[in-house]
């Protein structure tokens, strides 16, 4: 008997008046008994609506039968056919406009926690779980990933499992990418990136950090070193400021330096000399994930007042609704339909002010979202001693411009063949962020997976002639 | 692991170290620089390429001993390992076409100054260097910034080596005198690049000058070494280091850099404190 329940089997959380001063996991995860719940909610459809909603097409209502019948290790296998990061995508992804969009169980009511349960399953398998064993013949060829986010990581797993000799370079000292330097430890603890990372190396991946490329070694060096076929992981790490007086005052952080002061560096840990302002009152302006994260970890250190700055309405805000509903609860004042215009600061150069308009929605622009516009004279002012600015980010330029045949759109992102990943130039692929602009966890890992594919059809092919 | 295979000891205040690194060795050119990290723990600092061996494959710093990190990095020693050295970053100085130019160094910038004098040199360039310490004791270098320029002027503050003065009066007595630079390049700390600036105006000598400003990843990630230039921001990992002088606003960037002053003046303290009981209990 299914479990006809309404809504999601709640999922144990620490206070938001607790957890908003720690940095410790916000979502506990399911008990055994509550994962089993929440299984009998799935009614194991026919056509899988769930599925097609899921960027990797993760075998959704198979995987939940297993967890129905207490079968973990089987329920993990199912998701790892398909999901390399199970553990992550289980805590990151945005199931609300993914595959839980599609659950038929979300037109009654809310949908099955797929979420939920593909990170209990995961967590089960990383505590309970046999080491994989892992035994595939070398089969000789050698192939370079260039940076170890989800992206490179995931196409770098796959090759191996092919039997291919590969190697990640990572910019900078630890490798994973957003998943180290981004999202933060009450999200993502970083011990799972780290295992996942850890269980790539025993796959016989190897991981060079502290090595950017495009400066140290080029593309073509790498040809020349031997590798076959390059993968260009570099997502989308250059930050863009609003161009509005006062973004060089002391104070004013672009969201990837506040997160990678915070986790990367682990300012909010004494024994790490990473220096960080720990402001009283913080603006931080944007509406994604990104925004969130940066609100939450300037609460956590200590702030009293933080405010999110977005220029459009709480609907439009592409950040995970689960995170916005974090953030509220944890104190995050938000400002929206609010634009900034300028930062003002005292004699020394330190934020003292954020100059805001008030906004109301236009007609809908190109991307469909109703175009905020500026009411005129209502400029405002917050006093705040920070700025977080968290508006985007584009992809780096480092390599494509050291890189000769690789073509880039407008935007600066790499252009591929969409099937098959493969960029201008011979050998060399690419997705995640670097092909797309800021996207998610789950796209980057698909587009590294579908590369691999290519890659390994392209080695096999140049060997078969 | 990146070993150090020399140390030595400049002055008080400054130390020179030879690092394995011969991927970087191998690319590294005047004017770009490396980005390390001590520690686990530690703070990542970027430090200019002060010279470089490509067969050796090492590559030359010279750190002025200022806070907990570069203190931290003195604890160490020939044999020991640096935990990361990430480089070549930033642009090399372009240098080609200048036939006449002053090399002005401020203190620990000589050690920066000193490279790209040599490269001009080697290029058949006429170097005039001008070296600016704060007193006799503590001048560095002097005769390997004799053996690349065709006139070396040293000043100290106080006079201790019987030339009391600042880089800038150098500068113009010879500019006065009848030198014509068709390039200066500064490198100090930051008031001093600035004084060089406002009097290279004057004479409408195209200056060049390089930042070193707080930095994170140095590749463009963070944004945190930002800096204002001609009215645009830009990132000095990655744009620069070195800028136009004339074009630099040095009034935010001198505010900049005192972003963590307190911080740090503490963690330098604390860790000074920790060195001596160390000593004491040694
Ligand atoms: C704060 C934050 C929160 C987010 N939250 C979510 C979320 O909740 N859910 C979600 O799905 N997505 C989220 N995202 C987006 C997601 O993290 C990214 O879409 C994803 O990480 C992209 O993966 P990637 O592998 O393409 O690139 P990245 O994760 O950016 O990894 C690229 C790697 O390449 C390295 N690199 C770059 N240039 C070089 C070079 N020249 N040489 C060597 N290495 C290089 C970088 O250092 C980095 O390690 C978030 C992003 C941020 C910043
Ligand atoms: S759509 Fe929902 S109920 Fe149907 S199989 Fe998928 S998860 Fe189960
Ligand atoms: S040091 Fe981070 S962008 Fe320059």
């Amino acid at each position: 008997m299914p479990n006809m329940s309404p809504v999601k089997t709640p999922m144990p959380e620490q206070e938001p008046n607790v957890r908003n001063k720690n940095f410790e996991e916000v979502a506990l995860g399911y008990t055994d008994e509550m994962a089993a719940e929440e299984a009998k909610r799935c009614l194991n459809c026919k056509n899988k609506p769930c599925v097609s909603g899921c960027p990797v097409g993760v075998r959704i209502p198979e995987f939940i039968q297993r967890v129905a019948e207490g079968d973990m290790e089987g329920a993990y296998q199912i998701i790892k056919t398909t999901n390399s990061l199970p553990a992550v995508c289980g805590r990151v992804c945005p199931q609300e406009s993914q595959c839980e969009q599609k659950c038929v169980r979300g037109i009654k009511g809310e949908p099955v926690g797929i979420g939920r349960l593909e990170r209990y399953v995961a967590d089960w398998h990383m505590k309970h779980g046999a080491p994989e064993k892992f035994d595939v013949k070398p089969n000789g060829h050698k192939v370079a990933v260039i940076g170890a986010g989800p992206a490179g990581l995931t196409c770098a797993g796959d090759l191996a499992a092919m039997g291919y000799s590969v190697t990640v370079y990572e910019a900078l000292h630890t490798a994973g990418g957003v998943l180290m330097y981004g999202i933060p430890q009450f999200r993502l603890p970083k011990e799972i990136v780290q295992k996942e990372i850890d269980a790539l190396k025993e796959k016989g991946v190897k991981i060079e950090t502290d090595m950017v490329m495009g400066k140290v070694l080029s593309v073509d060096e790498l040809f020349e070193m031997g590798f076959e076929a390059v993968f260009i992981g570099t997502g989308a790490g250059l930050p863009n400021f609003m161009n509005i007086p006062g973004e060089g005052l002391i104070g004013t952080y672009s969201a990837n330096e506040f997160l990678t002061r915070v986790n990367l560096m682990k300012a909010y840990l004494d024994e790490y000399d990473t220096p960080i302002i720990r402001p009283k009152n913080v603006a931080v302006v944007g509406g994604g994930n990104v925004a969130m994260d940066a609100a939450r970890t300037a609460k956590r250190l200590g702030a009293e007042n933080v405010y999110i700055i977005y220029r459009r309405a709480e609907e439009q805000m592409p950040a995970r609704k689960e995170e916005i509903h974090h953030a509220k609860e944890e104190g995050i004042i938000f400002k929206l339909l609010c634009n900034p215009v300028a930062i003002h600061g005292d004699d020394d150069g330190r934020v003292k002010a954020i100059e805001c308009v008030e906004m109301e929605l236009g007609e809908p622009d190109a991307s469909g979202r109703r175009r905020p516009i500026a009411k005129e004279g209502s400029n405002f002012e917050i006093p705040v001693d920070s700025v977080v600015m968290a508006i985007g980010n584009s992809p780096n330029p480092l390599i494509r411009s050291t890189t000769e045949g690789l073509e880039a759109n407008s935007h600066g992102c790499i252009v591929v063949d969409d099937a098959t990943m493969a960029t201008t130039r011979e050998g060399v692929y690419a997705a995640g962020d670097a092909v797309s602009g800021a996207a998610t966890v789950i796209l980057a890992m698909g587009g590294g997976k579908e590369a691999a594919r290519s890659i390994d059809e392209y080695i096999q092919s140049k060997h078969s002639k | 692991m990146f070993k150090i295979v020399e140390k030595r000891i400049l002055n008080d205040s400054m130390t020179l170290m030879a690092v394995e690194a011969p991927y970087i060795a191998k690319k590294a050119k005047a004017g770009q620089f490396i980005i390390l990290r001590v520690n686990e723990f530690g703070e990542r600092i970027p430090l200019t390429v002060a010279d470089y061996d490509r067969e050796k494959g090492t590559v030359t710093i010279i750190y002025q001993k200022v806070g907990k990190t570069t203190l931290m990095l003195d604890q160490l020693n020939e044999g020991d390992a640096i935990l990361d050295f990430i480089g070549p970053l930033g642009k090399a100085t372009e240098l080609e076409g200048y036939k006449n130019v002053a090399v002005v160094g401020g203190g620990a910038g000589c050690a920066i100054a000193y490279p790209q004098a040599k490269a001009l040199h080697g290029m058949g360039a006429k170097v005039d260097m001008i070296a600016g310490f704060r007193s006799k004791d503590i001048i560095i270098l002097e005769e390997e910034m004799k053996a690349v320029s065709d006139r070396l002027i040293i000043t100290t503050d106080d006079g201790s080596n019987g030339n009391k003065g600042f880089v800038t009066d150098a500068l113009r007595k010879c500019i006065e005198e009848g030198a014509k630079y068709d390039l200066v390049i500064a490198i100090g700390p930051l008031v001093m690049m600035r004084a060089i600036c406002n009097l290279t105006k004057e004479y409408n000598i195209k200056t060049l000058i390089s930042m070193n400003p707080i930095m994170i990843d140095g590749t463009g990630m963070c944004g945190g070494c930002r800096l204002t230039v001609g009215g645009k921001t830009k990132f000095a990992c990655v744009d620069g280091p070195d800028f136009d002088g004339h074009e630099v606003d040095f009034d935010e960037a001198i505010k900049r850099s005192k972003t963590y002053f307190d911080l740090e003046k503490e963690a330098t303290r604390e860790y000074n404190c920790r060195l001596m009981e160390g000593a004491k209990n040694a």
